[in-house]
C-alpha cells in the first residue's frame, strides 16, 4: 500500500479556497474553475458537460480496466433573488435544503462579485415578547445590500462564513461538500495503475441529484462511489438517555451508508469498504439507516445498474451558515477511499448482489 | 400451486436484500429458461421463447417491505426505520427475522394513552439479548416479517403475498408456456418496494418493445371498503390506472380480448394510489408501451394479506394466451 495520506497544508489551503468560493446549484461555475485548474495536470481527459459537470477520467495502464466512478458534488445550498424592493434590498427564495428560523440575521455574499449583504430583521428593541416565539416566514425575509449594489433577480448568494481552521476542526460554510471535492482531487493525484478512475465533480445535487445523473451515463462505470458529507447529531443527552438518533457522531471516521432514502447501497461494496477499513486500521462507522441521500440515488438507476454506495464525512451543522467538521474525519475518510481503490477489483462483482 | 406459493411467501428477502428468494426462484425456472442472468442491481433476467420475436417483458418484484437495524442500545434492543410502506399499526407483537437469521419481536414504549399507535421512532426490536455486546445484529442489517402461509381453501393467506403471488404467477406462466413467438423476458425484479428502482434498470438493459407487471392491487369486498370494486374470486384484473400509471390503451384492449376469446375471467382495475413496476417500465429510454395484470388482494402489506387462488390460476392462463399468439398494438 502507498503512503497513507495525511491532510496537510496543501489540502488545508485547497479547502478553504474550496469552501470559500460560492457555488449554489446550477451556479457552480467559480467552484468548477478552481476543481478545473487542480486537475487538469493528473487527467487523462478533463471534460465539461452540457450542466456543467466536471469528468475526469484517469486511464488504467492496463487495457478492459474495471471501470470506478467516485462522485462529489460541487454544488451548495444558498439563496436565488427572485424581486427588487428597491434600494438595495431584494426578496429571495431558498436553493436546496435550508431551515428559515436559521437565516435570521446571517451575513451573506451576493452574485459573483459577492456582494456584502445581511439577512436583516427587526433588532430586539422593536419586538415584543410575543413575536420573538414566532418563527419569521420567508416571504416576510428580505436580503439588504444597501443601495448602489448590482444584484439583480436571479442572481445567487451565499452564506458570508469565512473557512477557519482551529486546532483539530474546521469551520465554514459548504463544507458540504467540498470536503467531497478536496478528497476526490487527491485520489486523483495518486490514483492506482489499474482501474480507469472516473471523476465526477457533479452539479445540482442540492435540488435533486441532477448533475450525477447524466454523468452516471457518460462514464458508464462498472461501479461507483459517491463521496458527501452527512450531518452528526451527536450532542449530550442531559436527560440522560442514550441518544439513539445521531446519524453519525465527529471523531469516529468515515461513515457507511447502507440505506438512506434514495439508495440500499450494494452490501458487496459496503462489506469491501469495511473490510478495507478494518485491514488498514481505519476507522469507519455505519451512518444510521433513514432519510436524506446522495448522488448515489441517482447513479445506480442509470444504465443497467450501476452497483453504488456512499461514504460521508460526519460534521455537525451542515445546510447552515457553518458546518464544524474534524480534520481527522476528513483524513479518515481520504485514506479508507485511497486503499480501497489500491484493492478494489472485478472479482467484488463476481458474486451477485446478496 | 399453493406448494410453490407457500415456499414463495416464507422466504425472506427485503428490499435491496434479494438473493434469499432469488435462490428459489432460480432453482424453479432453471429448466424452463432458455437464458438465464442476474444483473448489477440482482434482478433476475430468464428469457424464453424465439430469438428475433418481439421482445415483451414481464416484472414480478420479488422484494417485500421490511425493517433495517438503526441503532443498538447499551441494553440490546435493536431501533429501527422501515423498507418500503410499513405503517406502524401492523408491527406491534409482530416477528421478524433479520438478514443473518437472527430473530426477534417488537414492542414499544410506554404509550401515553393506550389507544394511540406507536410511531416507529417509540418502537424497539428485542432480540433476546441482554446487552449490546451480545445482540446478534449490526446497524445496517434488514429483516422482514416471519409469519407462516394459511391455507383456507380457495382463500390463501401469507406474507409478502405482495409480489410473491406474482412471482407464482410467472414461474407457473413460464412453465405452461410451451410455444411462443414472441423473444419472452420474465424479470424477477428488485426494489420495488422502495420506488421501482430494479424494474427502471432491468427494462433499460432489456429495452423491451411491450410489456407488464404482475403484482397484486387492493380490495373493495370486506367491511366498510367504499369506491373500488375489485373482489376476490372474480378474476384477475386489468388495469386501467394506477397513481402512478396510464396503462397503454392497446394494451388494455389485448388483454380484454384475449381474456373474453379465452373464457376467463377478468376485472377492470382502476386503483388510485400506488403503483407498480410497470411505471418504470413505461418510461424507460424512448418509452414502452405497458399494462399490467393484478392480483386482487386483501390487507396488503399487513403481515397476514390473503388472495384467491383461482383468481391466481386464471391469471396464470391468461398470460399464457397472451403470449403464445402474435400480436399487434
Amino acid at each position: 500500500m502507498a503512503e497513507k495520506i495525511k491532510i496537510g497544508k496543501t489540502q488545508l489551503n485547497l479547502l478553504e479556497k474550496l469552501c470559500n468560493a460560492s457555488g449554489v446549484s446550477g451556479d457552480e461555475g467559480e467552484v468548477r474553475q478552481i476543481i478545473l485548474e487542480e486537475v487538469r495536470p493528473y487527467a487523462d481527459q478533463v471534460q465539461v458537460d452540457a450542466l456543467g459537470n466536471v469528468l475526469v477520467t484517469k486511464k488504467a495502464s492496463t487495457k478492459d480496466a474495471l471501470r470506478v466512478m467516485v462522485d462529489a458534488h460541487m454544488d451548495e445550498v444558498g439563496f436565488m433573488l427572485v424581486a427588487d424592493d428597491g434600494e438595495g434590498i431584494y426578496r429571495f427564495e431558498l436553493v436546496g435544503g435550508l431551515d428559515v428560523r436559521q437565516l435570521v440575521g446571517k451575513a451573506v455574499l451576493v452574485g459573483k462579485d459577492k456582494a456584502p449583504g445581511v439577512i436583516g430583521a427587526r433588532p430586539i428593541h422593536l419586538t415584543t415578547a410575543e413575536e420573538r416565539k414566532r418563527k419569521i416566514p420567508l416571504d416576510q425575509l428580505r436580503i439588504d445590500i444597501g443601495p448602489g449594489g448590482k444584484a439583480k433577480p436571479g442572481d445567487r448568494a451565499v452564506f458570508a462564513t469565512r473557512f477557519k481552521r482551529v486546532g483539530p476542526s474546521v469551520f465554514a460554510k459548504a463544507i458540504d461538500n467540498r470536503v467531497g471535492c478536496a478528497i476526490l482531487i487527491d485520489l486523483l493525484k495518486n490514483s492506482p495503475a489499474h482501474i480507469d478512475l472516473c471523476l465526477s465533480f457533479s452539479v445540482q445535487e442540492e435540488i435533486g441529484l441532477r448533475g450525477a445523473k447524466v454523468a452516471a451515463n457518460y462514464f458508464k462505470p462498472d461501479l461507483a462511489f459517491a463521496i458527501d458529507s452527512t450531518p452528526a447529531h451527536d450532542l449530550p443527552h442531559y436527560a440522560g438517555e442514550e441518544n439513539i438518533f445521531y446519524n453519525t457522531k465527529i471523531g469516529l471516521g468515515p461513515a457507511l451508508y447502507t440505506y438512506d432514502a434514495g439508495t440500499l447501497s450494494d452490501p458487496r461494496l459496503v462489506r469491501f469498504l469495511a473490510a478495507t477499513g478494518e485491514s488498514g486500521k481505519i476507522p469507519f462507522q455505519y451512518r444510521q439507516p433513514g432519510g436524506g441521500g446522495t448522488d448515489a440515488g441517482s447513479i445506480h438507476r442509470q444504465q443497467g445498474g450501476i452497483p453504488s454506495a456512499s461514504i460521508s464525512v460526519p460534521g455537525r451543522y451542515p445546510h447552515t451558515s457553518t458546518m464544524l467538521m474534524r480534520v481527522e474525519d476528513w483524513q479518515n475518510t481520504l485514506r479508507l477511499l485511497q486503499a480501497a481503490l489500491e484493492r478494489i477489483s472485478p472479482a467484488l462483482l463476481a458474486e451477485d448482489r446478496p | 400451486m399453493k406448494s410453490l406459493i407457500q415456499k414463495l411467501t416464507e422466504t425472506f428477502s427485503p428490499s435491496g436484500y434479494e438473493s434469499a428468494i432469488r435462490e428459489v426462484i432460480r432453482a424453479e425456472v432453471a429448466n424452463l429458461a432458455d437464458e438465464m442472468r442476474v444483473d448489477a442491481l440482482g434482478n433476475l433476467i430468464v428469457r424464453k421463447g424465439t430469438p428475433g420475436g418481439k421482445r415483451i417483458m414481464i416484472a414480478a418484484h420479488m422484494d417485500e417491505i421490511g425493517l433495517v437495524a438503526s441503532h443498538i442500545d447499551e441494553n440490546g434492543f435493536v431501533r429501527f426505520t422501515t423498507i418500503g410502506g410499513v405503517s406502524p399499526q401492523m408491527l406491534m407483537g409482530s416477528r421478524v427475522r433479520f438478514f443473518s437469521g437472527a430473530p426477534g419481536i417488537i414492542h414499544t414504549e410506554p404509550l401515553e394513552k393506550p389507544t394511540d399507535t406507536p410511531s416507529v421512532d417509540k418502537m424497539f426490536i428485542d432480540l433476546g439479548a441482554k446487552s449490546r455486546q451480545e445482540c446478534p445484529i449490526q446497524i445496517g442489517e434488514v429483516a422482514a416479517f416471519e409469519r407462516p402461509f394459511l391455507d383456507l381453501g380457495d382463500r390463501i393467506v401469507a406474507k409478502s403475498m405482495d409480489d410473491r403471488i406474482g412471482c407464482a404467477v410467472a414461474i407457473e406462466a413460464l412453465r405452461a408456456l410451451k410455444n411462443t413467438p414472441h423473444d419472452v423476458y420474465f424479470v424477477f425484479t428488485t426494489q420495488e418496494e422502495v420506488g421501482t428502482r430494479g424494474a427502471e434498470t432491468s427494462a433499460f438493459s432489456i429495452d423491451p418493445e411491450l410489456g407488464f407487471s404482475i403484482d397484486v392491487t387492493g380490495w373493495g369486498d370486506t367491511p366498510g371498503r367504499k369506491n373500488f370494486e375489485m373482489t376476490l374470486g372474480k378474476g384477475p384484473a386489468i388495469k386501467i390506472k394506477d397513481g402512478g400509471m396510464l396503462s397503454d390503451p392497446r394494451i388494455v384492449a389485448w388483454m380484454i380480448k384475449t381474456a373474453e376469446k379465452a373464457k376467463l375471467p377478468y376485472q377492470r382495475e382502476v386503483l388510485l394510489g400506488g403503483t407498480t413496476d410497470a411505471r418504470a417500465m413505461q418510461l424507460v429510454r424512448a418509452g414502452v408501451p405497458v399494462g399490467c395484470i393484478s392480483i386482487p388482494c386483501r390487507y396488503v402489506h399487513s403481515p397476514s394479506e390473503m388472495v384467491d387462488i383461482n383468481d391466481v390460476q386464471n391469471a396464470v392462463k391468461l398470460i399464457v394466451e397472451l403470449l403464445g399468439k402474435p400480436v399487434e398494438l
